[in-house]
Order: structure tokens, then C-alpha cells, then sequence
């Protein structure tokens, strides 16, 4: 069984002083040049199973019983030198924000030599030099000196991770811990860092943990796939098994939240919680979510089962999973069709960043119940043109109409039916409410602003929150007490509030887990069908437009380079750019 | 169908079988009331308030229990702690104790209005710049920056003696100082609050600049302000305490504990308790009130992080 160079045995890392594991139960076994992809959603251990490579325990946290066993040694048994000497040269890590990894202060060569002379100790100066341009030329960046002499903040953010996993290779290590290394980056250079990682791992034979919360990038890179739930790992195989033939109810209905940029099924959210460690329940720890659950579910966690394969699978229900796993709703639930009612128009728009010019001739228009998807990579200036039709950006040339009336740049110069009728949600619900204020106050004020003097504000607020499936209960709650998924939800209940007629929503779904992600695609489906609203889309995600979008419109460098119904540039694409932007979108093929 | 599973879901997580994510925040349902709560955990706040509550027990029930008028000759100058007065008498004769239980209160209001009107002119100006963060910021701070290169207590001795020695003016001055100093903190904590989204939400709806301000900032930096409220307290006994002594405060006869200091300042080695009392009361105080703001500043960075 140990042929690994990785070996994890039973694993449990708990929190001190509390009765409660993070991750426990933990066997995996990594051969070399193999990439074994951790998937999971936030709280489920993933990280605290990839640091545990590194001989690491997040602060609070011990290992309660278990061996971790790196190349033959077991990190239990070593001592803080011996530790720091397998970190960085026996087991590497390349992390998540190489903004925040690379120190500022130093020019790179320095960064990538101290990491050769923490290892290599006994190599002069020409061996190191050597070493750090041939791995630079493997991660496919320069290696002159006009390079090495950077300081990271001259990269872009593609390089900056180039250069962490030169940092992180450079050694030649033996295993490599990935953690959700792009994450940050936009489609196109996450297929190009993808690729390097893979063929890096190939060519040295490097063991690789690859840890992440995204689907179809695991499906692209691992050879197999384990997959965490609430600290356990519930179903692990390789990559075919697990994404042709899940067997767990959890992988199942992962698989169906994760939007698919071939199919054209309907994304499915997973109702209810991960949860958290202390309050993971009795028994099979997905039970209350899962809708094959049972009396022997809620009394004993299974153990783990081979279904055939190595494919093996914690559930009491895995002979009979082959069923097909009931999802409700998914494609039932089509959306209303557009109407011919133009709602909003842009035209002509020009917007610009000082003196600097961010959009170029903007011409957009907007159908009552229509979903119009903005799509394009970071800096594509997709923002700014949601802001500028928000009010938010003044600094604009050209026209934003609503109905009949050309609107003013500023939103205070607004009249206060156009603030009503544009409502913006943004991007990350955990600083667009108020910490300080319950939910209850934060709807309220809303409704008193855009319809002042009714006296039922309670029932209102109440009737606000069920909208958007939210008991009324929550109103009472500050933001902070509300998990990331009911906080977007309270933030579409405030624009709700407004009874608006177009709906920006600024990547709404990208700082949450893909079942959350799917349950506020199919809440704002069902809301577009029920009050005919018009929503502005923006995303960088192409694979999520297909289950919401009418129309699309491809952004880059401040121009929409492509604009035409969903299905027909999901499958023609017409511009080389969108053509490049879906070759690059990491996909699932079931 | 989905839609109804979805809401009984987190039905049941909101009715608290299961925990929300992240949802620790007991202390944030009114932040200044749980950074206070655990600010009084701490054995220094603790102390801190003993020492203020004791000392402003004295101030203000202190005339009560005086066995003399403050201006009431009862004994020889100087004379030595007797059965007659407790701890002797002054310069001019008249009764230490009673003088020092009459002469706490003008040193406490006045500190405490100086304070209050310091705050919140300085939160005022420090939120406004933080928000406007164009020419009014750059206005307003180096405004604020010409008042800073002044030490207070030589602006409030240039107001007394240009204007005469009234107590108001005192209170202003020594508020009006204290302004800037608060208002380059606020300004400091707020400028990242500004830049969150919930401000950009309230903007597209087209809330008032004033609502904006005093509605979505305000409860955002209530931890800076707690601890600036305490901090510029105990400068502000300082001040005035050292304004009176310098015999721009309350005029004789009055009893006044920074007078008291500076009346029997030249008889130290013959009756060292009518400027004994006085120094260790106003020195209490300040200890006092400082210990009080570093609890609340203990437990406001722990709160903060909890928070977020």
C-alpha cells in the first residue's frame, strides 16, 4: 500500500481545549508524479490537510492521533529543524495569493536564491544561478537579468504565481502542497499555470496535493480526486470514477451545483449547511442535507467502502447510489422569456479613471426580463461600466437611459425613481452590509427610502426576507451571524426592497461555494420569472452564464468584442478573443 | 419545489439547531456595549473605576459632608492636622479637608465638557474628511495640522490672557484642541470603512451625505471613539487641573483643587497636606481614567478581531 511518497494514516488534527476535530479519519496516499485533488467547500479541512503535509497546525489546533509520513519519515517524529529543512525542500507549497507569498522589498533574484540557500546550502554561487534560470524556464518565464533584478510588484499576477512555483520547485521537492494556487487568476492564465504545474509535476516526479474548491479545475489537472466533507473524506478515486460515476450523495450534488459550459442542465443548489467543526452532527455528517438519508445515517458515520475500482465511498447508500440521485427543479424551472420593452439603454459610453480611459463606446441595451450577461476577465473594465449604469462612476462621456430619460452620471444628481429602478449588488456580501446594523434595519431603511410612510415596516421587512427564502427570523441578526450565502441573499432582498426594474449583480456568486452559488442562480431565475426584472449579469465565469443568461456580451480592454444570444456564442463563438476565453474555461465532462 | 427545501433548510439553521457560518458575534449586537462588557472582565478597568467612581464620589457629594465652608477661617495659617481639621489648615487658615471636598467638582464638569465637545467636533471633522476625500479632507486635516503644532496648554493660556480668565473659554480651548487629535484618529479608522461597499450601496440608493456619515460610518468606528472618549478625559483633567493652578480657573476665594496646589505651593514643608490631597486626587484621577481607556482598548482590538 506504502508506495506512496506520501502516506497519510488516520489523521486527525482537533482543536485544543474544545471536543472538536477539524479534519479526522484522513488516509490518502500520494505516488510520485501522480496529483491527487483535494476538493471540498470552505470549513470542510481541505487546507488544514494540505498544511498537515508541511508538518504545520494552524494555531488553536493539534494532531490528535495519526501519522503523516513524507518520503519515508514520519513529521511527527521530527524536530523544528528537521521540519524546516523538509518544508521548502522535501515538501514545497505553492499558496493561494502569490501577491501576499512574494515579498515586496526584494527583487527576485534574491527570493528565489534564499530559498536555494536555505536548501542547498552546500552550492556556490554558479550552481544557484544555474538552478533558479532553469527553473524559471520551466515555470515559461524570463530568465535574464533584467528579469531576475523585478521586484514582484512589476509582475502580473500570472507571473507573480510563475514565480512561486519556481520558488516552490526550485529545490527539486519531492511533494508539492497546492493551495487553490489560482484561485485569484483569471481563466486564461490559470489554464497556462495549470499546465505548468501539471507538466512540472510530470517531468520531476513530484507528488502533488492539489487543493481546491473548483470542480473543473481539479477534473482538468488530478489523476485522483478526494473528496472532504465537514473533515472527512467521504468518496475518493480517480478522476473518471469520480466525476462519470460519483457514488456519494454529496458528490452528486456538488456535481450538479457546478454550472457546466457544455450541458445545458440547470445548476442545483445543496439546501442547507456544511458544518462547522463543533457542530458537526451524530452520525453521517451529511445526513441533514442529504435526501437519501436514513435512521442508520443519523445514528452511525459508515466507514469506508470499495465500491470496485479503488473508488472508495463513506456511504451507508452507495450500493444503491447508482439511482440516480433526486434533484427537484434544475430545468423545470425555465425562466420567463424576454420582452420586447427596452428597460435600460447605455450608448456611446466612454468612461474614464483619471486620465486614463477604462471604456471605449459602450452600447448595451437591456429587455424587461432579460438576463444579460457581461463577461470578460479581471481589468476588462466590466465594473466600471456596471458602475457607471449604477451611478457609482460620475466620470463618463455618452448616455445611460432608463426607460425614456437619459440619467445624470452621479446617482445623488438622480432623480430618486432611477435610484429606485437600478438596484446594484455587489461582489462580496461580507462588506456590502453594514456590520453594525441587523438585517431587519438594513432592509427597513431601504424600504423607507424608496416608499416612505407605510406602517407595517415589520411585516414588510418579514415579507422581504421571504422573497428570497430567508426566514423571517434572520431579520433580527447582524450580518455577521449570517453565513456568506444568506448574507448575498439579504443583499438581494435590500435591492428587492426597491421594487426595481434592472438588476446589476457584480459577480454576486464568485465569493461563494458552488452549492451556494447554484441555490442564487436558481433564486434569481425564479425572481426574474415572478416580477419581471431585467438583470445586468457580470461575470468571469462563462461556465455560469449558460444556466442564466439570454444574451451575452464579451468584454475586454474596455470593449464589448462579442454580444449575441447565450447558446449561439457559447457555440459559435465569433470574436478570437471569446473563441480563446472558452478554450481556456476549465470544464466537466459528464 | 427546490425553492421550498431551501428555506426550510435554513428555517432550521436560523432557528439555531445549526450554527451559522461565522456567526460568533455575541458582543456585536451593540458594539460599544460589548467592548464595555468586556473592558469590565479586566482587573485594570476594574481598578480604573474604582479609583474614577471614588474620586467623583468625593467631588460631588464631598460639599455634603464638609465640615466647614470652603472660605471659613478656622484655625491659625498652617496649622498641623488637629481634632479640629482633619488635615490642618491652608496658608490662609481656612480647613484643608473641607477646601479639598469642595474643589474636585469645577476640575471634573469642566474636564468632561472639554472632552465631550473635543470629541465629538474632532469625530465630526474626522468622519467628514474620511468621506469626502476631496479638497474638504485636504482642507479640514491641515487645518487640523496647524492646531496640532501648537501644544495645548500654550493655545489656552494665549485664549485666557487675550480674553480674561473665563471658565467657558477654558472648556472651549481645551476642547477645541482637543479636536484635531480626535479627529485625525477617526479619520484614520474610517478611511478604511469608506471604502467598503455597504457606503457605495448607500450612495446608489441616494442616501444623504449626512445620514451616510453619521448612520453607516459612525457605528463602524465606535472602538476608536470609546478609546479617544477615555483618552482625551484624562489629558483634560491634565489641562485644567494645570490651567487652574497657573491661576487662570476658578478666582480665589473659590476652592478649587489646581488652585490649592498653587496657594499653598510656598508652605509645602510646613503643611504638606493642603497640596498633598489635591496632587494625589488629581493624579488618581488621571491614573483612573487611563486605566479605564486601556481596557476598553484591550477589549475593542480583541473585539475587532473577533469581528472580522
Amino acid at each position: 500500500m506504502s508506495a506512496g511518497v506520501v502516506d497519510v494514516q488516520d489523521l486527525c488534527i482537533e482543536l485544543v481545549g474544545q471536543d472538536a476535530d477539524v479534519v479526522d479519519e484522513i488516509s490518502l496516499t500520494i505516488t510520485p508524479g501522480e496529483v491527487l485533488g483535494v476538493v471540498g467547500e470552505s470549513g470542510s479541512g481541505k487546507t488544514t490537510v494540505g498544511m498537515a503535509l508541511l508538518g504545520h497546525v494552524r494555531r488553536g489546533g493539534r494532531v490528535g492521533h495519526g501519522a503523516v509520513v513524507v518520503d519515508g519519515r514520519d513529521l511527527a517524529q521530527l524536530g523544528e529543524r528537521e521540519l524546516r529543512r523538509l518544508r521548502g525542500g522535501t515538501v514545497a507549497y505553492i499558496p493561494q495569493d502569490p501577491g501576499t507569498a512574494l515579498n515586496p522589498a526584494l527583487r527576485l533574484r534574491r527570493q528565489l536564491f534564499e530559498v536555494l540557500e536555505a536548501h542547498a546550502g552546500e552550492w556556490d554561487g554558479e550552481e544557484r544561478d544555474a538552478r533558479v534560470r532553469e527553473t524559471l524556464e520551466e515555470v515559461a518565464l524570463p530568465s535574464d537579468d533584467a528579469f531576475l533584478s523585478r521586484y514582484p510588484h512589476q509582475l502580473s499576477g500570472g507571473q507573480q504565481q510563475r514565480v512561486a512555483i519556481a520558488m516552490a520547485f526550485a529545490c527539486r521537492p519531492r511533494v508539492i502542497v497546492c493551495d487553490e494556487p489560482t484561485t485569484g487568476l483569471d481563466v486564461t492564465t490559470q489554464a497556462r499555470v495549470l499546465e505548468t504545474v501539471r507538466d512540472l509535476c510530470r517531468s520531476h516526479a513530484v507528488a502533488a496535493l492539489y487543493v481546491s474548491h473548483d470542480l473543473a479545475v481539479v477534473a482538468e489537472l488530478a489523476d485522483r480526486v478526494a473528496v472532504m466533507y465537514a473533515g472527512r473524506i467521504v468518496e475518493s478515486g480517480t478522476r473518471d470514477q469520480l466525476f462519470t460515476a460519483p457514488r456519494h450523495p454529496y458528490t452528486r450534488r456538488l456535481l450538479r451545483a457546478v454550472p457546466d459550459l457544455a450541458g445545458k442542465r440547470a445548476v442545483v443548489g445543496i439546501p442547507g449547511y456544511a458544518p462547522l467543526p463543533g457542530g458537526r452532527p451524530e452520525g453521517c455528517t451529511f445526513h441533514p442535507r442529504c435526501t437519501l438519508a436514513s435512521d442508520r445515517c443519523r445514528e452511525t458515520f459508515p466507514a469506508p467502502q470499495d465500491v470496485g475500482g479503488g473508488q472508495i465511498v463513506r456511504c451507508h447508500h452507495a450500493a444503491e447510489a447508482p439511482r440516480e440521485v433526486k434533484v427537484e427543479g434544475g430545468a423545470a424551472a425555465a425562466a420567463a422569456s424576454p420582452g420586447p420593452e427596452v428597460v435600460l439603454a447605455v450608448r456611446g459610453l466612454d468612461a474614464h479613471h483619471g486620465t486614463r480611459d477604462t471604456l471605449f463606446e459602450i452600447e448595451l441595451e437591456l429587455h424587461r426580463c432579460e438576463c444579460l450577461a457581461l463577461v470578460g476577465e479581471s481589468g476588462s473594465g466590466k465594473t466600471t461600466l456596471a458602475r457607471c449604469v449604477a451611478g457609482l462612476h460620475k466620470d463618463y462621456t455618452g448616455d445611460v437611459v432608463l426607460g425614456d430619460d437619459v440619467l445624470a452620471p452621479a446617482a445623488r444628481k438622480r432623480p430618486g425613481a432611477a435610484r429606485k429602478d437600478i438596484q446594484y449588488i455587489f461582489q462580496n456580501p461580507y462588506a456590502s452590509l453594514n456590520p453594525r446594523r441587523t438585517v431587519g434595519q438594513t432592509i427597513a431603511r431601504q424600504l423607507e427610502l424608496f416608499d416612505p410612510g407605510r406602517k407595517d415596516m415589520q411585516r414588510r421587512v418579514v415579507e422581504c426576507l421571504e422573497r428570497v427564502a430567508l426566514s423571517g427570523s434572520a431579520a433580527n441578526r447582524y450580518p455577521d451571524q449570517l453565513s456568506g450565502g444568506e448574507r448575498q441573499r439579504v443583499a438581494i432582498a435590500r435591492a428587492l426592497a426597491a421594487e426595481p426594474t434592472v438588476m446589476i449583480c457584480d459577480e454576486i456568486t464568485s465569493a461563494l461555494d458552488v452549492s451556494v452559488q447554484a441555490a442564487i442562480i436558481e433564486l434569481l431565475r425564479d425572481l426574474r420569472g415572478e416580477i419581471g426584472l431585467g438583470l445586468l449579469f457580470i461575470t468571469h465565469n462563462l461556465a455560469l452564464i449558460r444556466t442564466i443568461a439570454d444574451r451575452v456580451a464579451v468584454m475586454t480592454q474596455g470593449r464589448i468584442v462579442e454580444l449575441g444570444p447565450t447558446a449561439t456564442l457559447l457555440e459559435r463563438p465569433s470574436a478570437p478573443y471569446t473563441q480563446q476565453l472558452l478554450a481556456n474555461t476549465p470544464n466537466i465532462a459528464v | 419545489m427546490s425553492q421550498q427545501t431551501v428555506d426550510s433548510a435554513l428555517d432550521l439553521a436560523l432557528d439555531g439547531s445549526v450554527p451559522p457560518a461565522g456567526g460568533s458575534g455575541r458582543l456585536q449586537r451593540r458594539p460599544w456595549l460589548g467592548i464595555l462588557a468586556s473592558a469590565l472582565r479586566m482587573t485594570r478597568t476594574r481598578i480604573g473605576l474604582a479609583i474614577v467612581v471614588l474620586i467623583l464620589l468625593v467631588a460631588v457629594f464631598g460639599p455634603l459632608i464638609a465640615p466647614y465652608s470652603p472660605t471659613e477661617f478656622v484655625a491659625p495659617p498652617n496649622s498641623p492636622p488637629s481634632s479640629d481639621a482633619l488635615f490642618g489648615a491652608d496658608a490662609l487658615g481656612r480647613d484643608v479637608w473641607s477646601r479639598f471636598l469642595y474643589g474636585g467638582l469645577s476640575v471634573l464638569w469642566m474636564s468632561a465638557a472639554a472632552t465631550l465637545l473635543g470629541v465629538v467636533l474632532g469625530v465630526t471633522v474626522g468622519l467628514v474628511a474620511a468621506y469626502s476625500r476631496n479638497w474638504v479632507d485636504d482642507v479640514l486635516m491641515r487645518g487640523n495640522d496647524v492646531v496640532l503644532a501648537f501644544p495645548q496648554i500654550i493655545l489656552a493660556l494665549l485664549a485666557v490672557s487675550a480674553l480674561g480668565a473665563k471658565l467657558w473659554l477654558i472648556v472651549l480651548i481645551v476642547g477645541l484642541t482637543h479636536a484635531p487629535r480626535v479627529a485625525r484618529v477617526i479619520r484614520g479608522a474610517a478611511q478604511e470603512v469608506v471604502e467598503r461597499d455597504f457606503v457605495k450601496a448607500a450612495e446608489a440608493v441616494g442616501e444623504k451625505r449626512s445620514r451616510i456619515i453619521f448612520g453607516e460610518l459612525l457605528p463602524n468606528v465606535t472602538s476608536p471613539l470609546l478609546v479617544e472618549l477615555g483618552l482625551r478625559m484624562t489629558y483634560s483633567i491634565a489641562l485644567v487641573a494645570a490651567i487652574s493652578f497657573l491661576g487662570f480657573g476658578l478666582q480665589p476665594p473659590a476652592a478649587d483643587w489646581g488652585l490649592m496646589i498653587n496657594e499653598n505651593r510656598l508652605s509645602i514643608t510646613v503643611q504638606p497636606w493642603s497640596v498633598l490631597l489635591p496632587v494625589l486626587a488629581i493624579g488618581l484621577l488621571t491614573v483612573g481614567t487611563n486605566l479605564v481607556t486601556d481596557g476598553i482598548a484591550r477589549a475593542a482590538i480583541g473585539l475587532d478581531r473577533k469581528g472580522h
